[in-house]
């Protein structure tokens, strides 16, 4: 049996409460003295016996006013499925709830009144749940009671707001017409409206396919607490976020950069030879690398972007509007760090989704925003991942949760450099130089070792006939912007750029690697053995090449990198490819 | 329903106990590390014992990386007391018990004289005491959201403030699995890792990891009266009224709170599959057929946890 989450969204009037009493009475998910309470109750809002809508609304203020004031989860299981419910309010704090309620769902009801059609907030509830990624939808179409159960009206209904829905990108959309007061197609088919042949809803919702967590392998494991009982286990415990992990997979630990191999997946249950998303597990490494909380161990070669400022839609929940002249608190997996909203850059309109210019961001308003942030973040899009690309923003001095943030798909590109106008491309200038273009980040045991081997290599290639040269990473000052933006500029230009870069620059490699793309970077780890001897040397797991450089041994150790670039294709049609990339 | 309940070995196969599984480590672990001084409250109940459970998967073979806190309000089962001792010593964690009796005694509770002197609420001002004494900014509970109205609407991490209330309309959004814990000092949070399990989520839990549970959770032979349609177990604690007439049954309890106000049912389950196939086809909630308190007022439940309760 599994478990599907779905939230509703519809105000008081659609019959929202209604529908999910009706859900829980008719499938027995209501029990007799929560029914008894319900009549015994002094309010009654319905026009029927019993309120239904009273089995859901809990707190005193909400059977008083008779709104719904929050969240409330509600829970019923079939044979077939276990069902959690986040019932959330259709008044003014609409988005807000929604987003909580949204943030863990699979699926979500919208509830259309069948004499009224699709109106303005039917639009506004589809389009929020489109942007919260709800992967599937369900189009109520309720009080069909009060229309007849007229076929012609639930086609006029759909003719009106399908075209808008099947725009939103949802991976699937039911249409359903039903009355949660009579109870037809909620749980049994309706005898009355035969003209319908789909599913009633509690049939779709027993039987909608669950989408699976995304079964790449590009995993994310962010890590939660060490557990360290005694000095033969120190382990990594966490929730598997994406992909598949296995005994002895190769794992890059963010932000340290260091490299190790997967030595056991612990639970209490049993050790296990392979893990996938999402589960909680506890990860013991080969080596002994400083990891701590806030930590992700990641695919080495599906990195997640390495980023301080990135872009995300904002949706705000706090009664205070947001202040870009402020601090706050971003928490991010298990990372909680510092940020700015550098930028409100618009304001989605939540009726057109239109962009409109915004200078602040009230309750319930959802915005495009870039954000800085005072460390690096290990980051996906939502849409590729829900863990890694959701996050909260919290008021350091309320430590109020003011904000549910999503890292959006497309982030603005990290060129700073001067943009070429050239009309002779990449590869022209590659077939004309006669070798591919290239970037070679170098990474040394011995930095003076390293400096020396940087310029050997470039005259021996320059010898060769390669148009390359030698960048000196410390003139960018840290800037990873400008030091992309410059490689990027060479490798347009068709050149070898040598990158002579400090080895524990790991977030640096990392990033360049990512935002080049992994075929062009290329790593060499030049060894020099007096270093090598030294026992504090901790040896980078990663390099896609290694060069011995023995005291006086320059000419050897460049020939050797250059057999090595040759063999992987610099001189010829193929491009020179790092072995692990691409898997 | 039955067919997994006469087949234990299909249990492993349900992917929603394992999701939930997942779900309540995972808040331990986060509680665990981003707070200074946790606390589990322990009491021998069965959702507290499904805690401890959960508590060994987020952190052995480490220890827990907090006490376990037990209110005793002095109208406990004995079978209950007795197995909160075993648990706690089979586990080698520390037990603190912190007790209304003597919060009595010192003249912090005034007990409220006549037949209804149930401790629910007399509890709170010794789970107040007790988390000001050690400074816990953390409490774990076992509360579930399926019990009842109020709980229905509180969060995973539930807010208190210096006075240990609960305020209902002002609580912080929780999306995702991202949990805000940063309070100021004097407050505290709440952290309820089973809010989303169910009474059948719960006794398939205890089904499929076998655990031990208090024996008085099973059927056995009591003498009872029946009163406003409740069986309650006759004791000391909970004398039959001079018109009643005490009968011996075989009951078994869903809930084991307060002795004097706590209903047991009818029944011959004598195994946790039992127990799920009479839970699975029940038709009143836990708390309605042995609560006698919750039924006081529409918002009772709501008043006490604004009140503190946990």
């Amino acid at each position: 049996m599994d478990l599907l989450r779905f939230s509703t969204a519809g105000s008081v009037d659609d019959g929202k409460s209604t529908l999910i009493g009706r859900l829980l009475f008719d499938s027995k998910g209501v029990f007799e003295d929560q029914l008894e309470a319900a009549e015994r109750s002094t309010v009654n809002r319905s026009a029927g016996p019993i309120d239904l809508s009273l089995l859901t609304d809990g707190l005193r203020a909400e059977r008083e006013q008779g709104i719904t004031i929050d969240v409330a989860y509600r829970y019923f299981a079939t044979p077939k499925r276990k069902f959690i419910i986040a019932d959330t309010p259709g008044h003014e704090q609409y988005t807000r709830n929604m987003a909580t309620g949204a943030s863990t769902a699979d699926l979500a009801i919208i509830l259309i009144d069948a004499r009224y059609g699709a109106l303005v907030q039917s639009r506004r509830h589809t389009i929020i749940a489109s942007l919260l990624r709800i992967p599937q939808i369900v189009i109520a179409v309720n009080k069909m009671d009060l229309v007849g159960f007229s076929q012609a009206r639930f086609d006029e209904i759909q003719r009106d707001f399908k075209p808008f829905v099947d725009q939103m990108g949802f991976t699937g959309v039911q249409w359903i017409p039903l009355s949660a007061l009579s109870g037809d197609n909620v749980v049994t088919p309706s005898a009355v409206a035969p003209w319908y042949t789909g599913p009633s809803l509690l049939e779709h919702l027993e039987t909608v396919e669950i989408a699976p967590i995304d079964v790449r392998d590009d995993f994310r494991f962010p890590v939660q607490f060490v557990i360290r009982p005694n000095l033969n286990f120190r382990g990594f415990a966490g929730l598997l976020a994406a992909g598949t992990l296995k005994v002895g997979d190769e794992v890059l630990a963010l932000p340290a950069g260091t490299r190790s191999k997967v030595k056991q997946i612990h639970t209490h249950d049993a050790d296990l030879a392979v893990v996938s998303a999402p589960r909680c597990v506890t990860v013991l490494l080969e080596d002994e690398i400083d990891v701590s909380r806030g930590d992700m161990l990641v695919h080495p070669q599906r990195m997640p972007w390495v980023k301080r400022d990135f872009d995300a839609r904002l949706v705000w929940m706090d009664a205070t509007p947001l202040d870009v002249t402020r601090p706050y608190l971003i928490k991010h997996t298990t990372r909680t760090v510092r940020v700015k909203i550098a930028q409100l850059l618009y304001r989605i309109d939540t009726n057109t989704l239109e962009h409109v210019p915004a200078t602040t961001q009230q309750l319930n308003e959802i915005s495009r925003v870039r954000i800085s942030a005072a460390q690096a973040l290990y980051l996906d899009s939502y849409d590729a991942n829900r863990t890694t690309g959701s996050f909260i923003l919290i008021d350091p001095l309320t430590n109020a949760t003011v904000a549910a943030g999503m890292v959006v798909a497309d982030q603005p590109g990290e060129d700073q450099g001067v943009a070429t106008l050239s009309r002779i491309d990449r590869a022209a200038r590659e077939a004309h130089n006669g070798h591919r273009a290239q970037a070679i980040l170098l990474a040394g045991t011995s930095r003076d070792a390293q400096s020396q081997f940087a310029h050997a290599l470039e005259t021996r290639l320059f010898h060769r006939g390669a148009q390359v040269l030698v960048l000196d990473s410390e003139s960018a000052k840290g800037d990873v912007a400008v030091l992309t933006a410059t490689v990027r500029l060479l490798l347009g230009a068709g050149l070898v750029a040598l990158i002579d870069l400090p080895l524990d620059k790991r977030a640096e490699r990392d990033a360049l690697r990512r935002s080049l793309g992994a075929d062009d970077v290329v790593e060499m780890l030049i060894e020099a053995p007096e270093f090598t001897a030294n026992s504090d040397f901790q040896r980078p797991v990663l390099a896609d090449c290694t060069i011995g450089l023995r005291r006086g041994g320059l000419d050897a150790a460049t020939a050797q990198a250059v057999t090595w670039l040759a063999d992987h294709g610099l001189f010829g049609t193929h491009r020179v490819v790092s072995p692990g990339a691409g898997i | 329903m039955e067919s997994f309940a006469q087949n234990p070995s299909q249990l492993h196969a349900q992917s929603h106990l394992q999701a939930l599984e997942d779900e309540s480590i995972f808040i331990m672990r986060e509680v665990a590390a981003e707070f200074e001084r946790p606390c589990l409250l322990f009491s021998g109940g069965k959702d507290s014992i499904v805690m401890l459970r959960l508590a060994e998967k987020a952190f052995r073979p480490g220890k827990f990386p907090f006490p376990l806190m037990h209110i005793d309000t002095g109208h406990n089962f004995p079978e209950v007391i007795a197995f909160r001792d075993y648990r706690a010593a089979q586990l080698g964690e520390r037990l603190i018990v912190r007790s209304v009796e003597d919060s009595i005694k010192a003249g912090r509770i005034v007990e409220r004289p006549g037949q209804d002197n149930s401790r629910n609420r007399m509890q709170i001002p010794t789970l107040l005491d007790g988390i000001a004494e050690f400074r816990f900014d953390a409490v774990f509970g076992g509360a579930r959201r399926d019990e009842e109205k109020a709980r229905a609407k509180e969060r995973i991490y539930s807010f208190r403030d210096s006075h240990g209330q609960w305020d209902p309309k002002n609580q912080r959004p929780e999306l995702w699995n991202l949990y805000n814990g940063r309070i100021h000092k004097g407050e505290h949070i709440r952290v309820f890792p089973i809010s989303n399990w169910t009474e059948l989520d719960i006794w398939q839990y205890i089904a499929t990891e076998q655990l031990e549970i208090p024996s008085i959770y099973y059927a056995h032979r009591r003498p009872i009266v029946i009163r406003n349609g409740l069986v309650l177990p006759i004791s000391d604690l909970l004398p039959a009224l001079p018109d009643e007439t005490v009968e011996e049954r075989t009951v078994r309890f869903r809930t084991v709170g307060d002795a004097t106000c706590t209903a047991c049912v009818e029944s011959p389950a004598a195994t946790p599959w039992q127990v799920i196939e009479e839970t699975a086809v029940t038709r009143i909630t836990e708390r309605g057929a042995t609560r006698v308190d919750d039924k006081v007022s529409e918002a009772s439940m709501e008043d006490r946890k604004r009140a503190g309760y946990f």
